[in-house]
């Protein structure tokens, strides 16, 4: 579609917009009008200030997140000693510097549910999607800017309900970051499942209200307000990542939601939908005739589509960064893409893996097993593409360059232990055990991670017209990547002998608790890992405002349409009218010009064909 | 104080490697406009070699700690295909990692930023490459489907006629275990006759077939080579009977019974020669998240003789014969009274056994 009609010469941060479907109809701000702070930085509008938004929330979210692991950490590698600064931050829930097995099991679950949902769905989409998809589809802003904005401020409303949880004299929730019931659904099951659980619910349903307003914004962007030019088939795959994260949440979230529903339903209104015949504390309940399995199966058929939702952004980022630092274009734009569909379509159909020990039918767990393992060979096709991208490049080592190539070796790593779980008959035995914790850790926590700092490291001059600090940067990658695999690697093992996960304590067991030097081991890593990443924030934090200033308009020679923007871009993006279109983004070739690269831009060339 | 102490410190280490970060950048600005250096690059494209080298010493220092560390074999006949078919997914999983994370690296390396190498390949797809890596996977993942299937159907198959039955339930945090006595039947249960002083698992007295079951807690006898039916239950939240030296596991839920089959193949007495180990115990543990005390629901298993298994079952008094001692003297024969009148005499010989659990 094509908004240049509606686009005048208006420059800087109070530019016009060109969003003619705009529902808060207060946009139409005047050309040399200065925007009030609160309306420009707080309840902006502005897709690149909300994309901030989201990023700076997922960053202190991610920091909360993963204290809490080193809290856990110490009680997993230190049972027996104590630590006083536990009791100073958590208080009564680390008495005398000993976590107790309830906050133990909350700090679990939060850790799992801010990582998840906090950070790598709305922390990772939220921010490139919403910084990447009106600059690279060449939009002034997203379809709808108010509903932009709302959806942050229903993911702030929700980490306002998951904060406030965590202060409350019964504890956050903490029935494992699943929440399955009955566990869940009975006060009398677990301190959690008092009021923290009833904050937990509610924070988790303002999140899904703020993921749908975020997804079919980004859907609708994408589909109509493309520019000039920029067919489908044009577009980085960045924003055919985008895109299907997109569709998927839309799809799967509202499932997910309706779960929630009948669970609040079941722990206050006294219907038994995951409940029956249960007896606890002394008393036999009421209810009878429930499933505590259909839960299960309303909560994965999000689940395992959350798990793309993570991975997918980060393959688009991944792909981009790797394509611009081998200065080669994408190997298999098509193939990219088919495999991303094929990802798509088969993330809804694979989610009762996560039930193959439930007591399912065996003959449905046989069609999950097929239809799981199959996701493997889109998978595969996109390392192959990667691997191929890098071949016979010119690869120059930026830090997102590290990350990106950091996020294939963690894919790769990750990817094949699903192999081992995908398949029932092994995951019969392995099946919640440390085995699955290392797996998912490193292909949905580690690497993804990886592709969100690659598009951080990235995209940062184009956030904040500065660069990161390159040195802070690769000692960060090189502690990142080397404590994740000492973290996780020997993790495998102990899932392989059978340890279970979530264990408070492994002391009483025979045949675990000759692990216990493993665990003192990974606790040490965790806490120097830890530390590493205060290094990016740190990073981050002091870049904002002292990292070196960009000089150049497009610092990575990068053939896609954000790189045409100024610099430091306003509200509107383009100063003028948007460009057109006339290329695939990944022409890296000589443009004749002394460049190794054409922008998208560039008209053919006479007898130049397009891709 | 110390915390202060060790927070300055920790400040300080960040101040100081910030200050070293901004130097180096400025070095470079003076240096030159370009971002990074060509040395930068090397160096990088070094670190990565350096940093997989050591990877791959880190793996077999792995490996060589966790021999012997791991289970010992498999108790059971399905525990033993699931041994190998753990080794072949290995096998597979294992090359192909080896494979393409030293592709990764070697290509990283080898086609690292050079002068010589000044226009950039343009090479943007090649639809026979993409046909041959989207078909071997396949044909790889069907492999592993096949065995996996084969398997999976094996494990999960019913149990044979004449397995052992023996039901296992599952509460907040313990594992209570019923064996059908003489009868060989389990009696009816209900949720509601659930009572922790004289009836944890609610059995309903009126069913004659109840009278000879017998009840442990934590604690499961099993014949070795006898094939046994597991029925799992609980009476709470969702738990997990896991059996790590049977290679297998089973969710217990609530209002719903589910059930393993599997033949012990060695008795407990020979795991212990096997493993060198005197202290070696089977052990169920339960692997579904399920409150507080989750990590200490532990249960034993003893595989033993018929012949030691008959001994301890001449041993042990049918729980309804503990609970209601005015009902009958001694254990049950066949025929049971009318059950009605179930003292509500708390017998704390069975109730008050909770057996390893810290609640």
């Amino acid at each position: 579609m094509n908004h240049e009609a509606i686009t005048h010469e208006h420059s800087g941060a109070g530019a016009a917009l060109a969003h003619p479907h705009g529902a808060g109809g207060h946009h139409h701000v005047h050309e040399h009008h200065e925007q009030h702070f609160i309306w420009k930085y707080i309840f902006s509008q502005d897709h690149k200030v909300i994309s901030k938004q989201f990023l700076i929330t997922g960053i202190i979210w991610a920091v909360i997140g993963a204290l809490f692991s080193v809290f856990f950490r110490l009680q997993l590698g230190f049972p027996d000693s104590t630590f006083p600064i536990m009791e100073k931050v958590l208080g009564e829930w680390a008495k005398g510097g000993k976590l107790s097995p309830e906050f133990y099991y909350a700090l679990v679950t939060m850790h799992g549910t801010i990582l998840v949902f906090f950070v790598l769905t709305a922390g990772l989409s939220g921010t490139f999607a919403n910084l990447l998809i009106p600059l690279q589809v060449g939009a002034r802003d997203m379809a709808s800017p108010f509903m932009n904005m709302l959806s942050y401020w229903f993911f702030f409303l929700s980490s306002i309900c998951m904060l406030v949880s965590l202060f409350i004299e019964t504890g956050p929730a903490s029935g494992g970051w699943t929440t399955y019931p009955p566990l869940s659904a009975l006060k009398d099951a677990s301190m959690g499942s008092g009021v923290g659980m009833d904050l937990w619910l509610t924070g988790m349903a303002l999140f899904v209200v703020s993921s749908l307003l975020g997804g079919l914004n980004y859907i609708a962007t994408v589909l109509n307000m493309r520019t000039k030019g920029m067919t489908m088939t044009r577009l980085p795959l960045t924003v055919w990542a985008l895109l299907f994260t997109a569709v998927l949440g839309v799809l799967s979230f509202p499932v997910l939601f309706s779960g929630f529903v009948l669970l609040i339903f079941d722990r206050n209104f006294g219907t038994s939908f995951y409940l029956s015949e249960i007896f606890i504390n002394g008393k036999a309940l009421p209810n009878i005739g429930g499933s505590a399995i259909l839960y299960q199966h309303l909560f994965w058929f999000l689940g395992h589509p959350e798990v793309y939702i993570i991975m997918l952004p980060g393959m688009g980022m991944a792909s981009e960064v790797l394509s611009n630092n081998s200065r080669k274009p994408i190997f298999g734009y098509f193939a990219m893409i088919i495999s991303m569909v094929g990802i798509t379509l088969l993330a809804f159909v694979v989610w009762a893996h996560h039930m193959f020990v439930t007591g399912m039918s065996p003959f449905l767990g046989s069609i999950f097993v097929l239809l799981t393992l199959l996701i493997a060979v889109p998978s595969a096709v996109k390392v192959f593409n990667w691997l191929t991208t890098m071949w016979r490049g010119n690869i120059r080592f930026n830090v997102q360059m590290c990350f990106a190539i950091g996020f294939v070796s963690l894919f790769i790593s990750g990817g094949l232990t699903g192999l081992f779980l995908g398949n029932s008959a092994i995951d019969i035995h392995l099946h919640d055990t440390m085995f699955v914790v290392a797996h998912f850790h490193i292909v949905m926590g580690v690497s993804a991670f990886f592709g969100m700092f690659a598009g951080v490291y990235h995209w940062f001059p184009k956030m904040f017209g500065r660069y990161m600090n390159n040195t802070l940067g690769y000692l960060h990658f090189f502690l990142t990547i080397a404590g994740a695999y000492l973290i996780f690697w020997p993790m495998h093992y102990e899932g392989v002998a059978g340890m279970p996960r979530r264990y408070y304590d492994i002391s009483a067991w025979e045949s675990f608790k000759h692990f216990q030097p493993i665990n003192v081991f990974i606790s040490i890593v965790t806490v120097v890992v830890f530390f590493a990443q205060l290094l990016f924030v740190v990073n981050f934090f002091f870049s904002i405002f002292r990292g070196r200033k960009v000089m150049t308009q497009n610092p990575w020679g990068s053939p896609s349409l954000e790189w045409t923007t100024p610099i430091n871009p306003g509200h509107g993006n383009w100063e003028g009218e948007i460009p057109e279109v006339y290329r695939w983004p990944y022409d890296y070739k000589d443009d004749g010009h002394g460049h190794d690269f054409i922008a998208q831009t560039t008209p053919l060339a006479p007898g130049e064909e397009s891709h | 104080m110390s915390g202060l102490v060790i927070v300055i410190l920790v400040a300080l280490v960040f101040i100081v490697i910030y200050q070293i970060g901004k130097s180096s950048e400025h070095a470079g600005v003076i240096r030159g406009e370009e971002l990074i250096s060509k040395k930068t690059n090397k160096t990088i494209a070094w670190l990565f070699v350096v940093v997989f080298l050591l990877g791959l010493y880190g793996i077999w220092v792995c490996n060589e700690y966790f021999v012997g560390k791991l289970l010992p074999v498999a108790a059971c006949k399905t525990g033993e295909n699931y041994d190998k078919m753990f080794q072949v997914t290995l096998i597979v999983t294992g090359l192909v990692f080896l494979a393409t994370q030293i592709v990764l690296i070697y290509f990283a390396f080898k086609y690292q930023s050079s002068e010589k190498r000044k226009s950039s390949f343009y090479f943007s797809h090649d639809n026979r490459l993409e046909v041959i890596w989207t078909t071997i996977p396949a044909i790889a993942m069907t492999i592993l489907v096949v065995i996996g299937l084969k398997n999976w159907f094996e494990v999960t198959a019913p149990a044979p006629d004449n397995a052992m039955v023996v039901e296992i339930v599952g509460k907040q945090f313990n594992w209570i275990v019923r064996y059908p006595g003489q009868d060989k039947e389990l009696g009816i249960r209900d949720f509601r006759k659930i009572n922790d002083a004289n009836n944890v698992l609610g059995l309903d007295w009126s069913d004659p077939h109840n009278h000879d079951d017998i009840i442990t807690q934590g604690e499961m006898h099993l014949v070795v080579n006898r094939p046994v039916k597991l029925i799992i239950g609980s009476r709470d939240v969702i738990h997990d009977v896991g059996l790590p030296h049977f290679r297998m596991k089973m969710d217990a839920v609530p209002g719903i019974t589910t059930t393993l089959q599997f033949t012990p193949t060695i008795t407990s007495d020979s795991m212990k020669l096997i493993t060198g180990n005197q202290n070696f115990v089977y052990e169920i543990a339960c692997d579904q998240l399920c409150g507080k005390g989750h990590y200490s629901m532990r249960g034993t298993i003893i595989v033993e003789t018929q012949a030691q298994y008959d001994a301890w079952t001449a041993k042990q008094q049918s729980y309804y014969a503990q609970n209601n001692p005015d009902a009958k003297p001694t254990q049950t024969e066949a025929a049971p009274a009318t059950g009605a009148g179930d003292s509500k005499k708390a017998d704390e010989k069975a109730a008050g056994k909770s057996v390893t659990m810290k609640q």
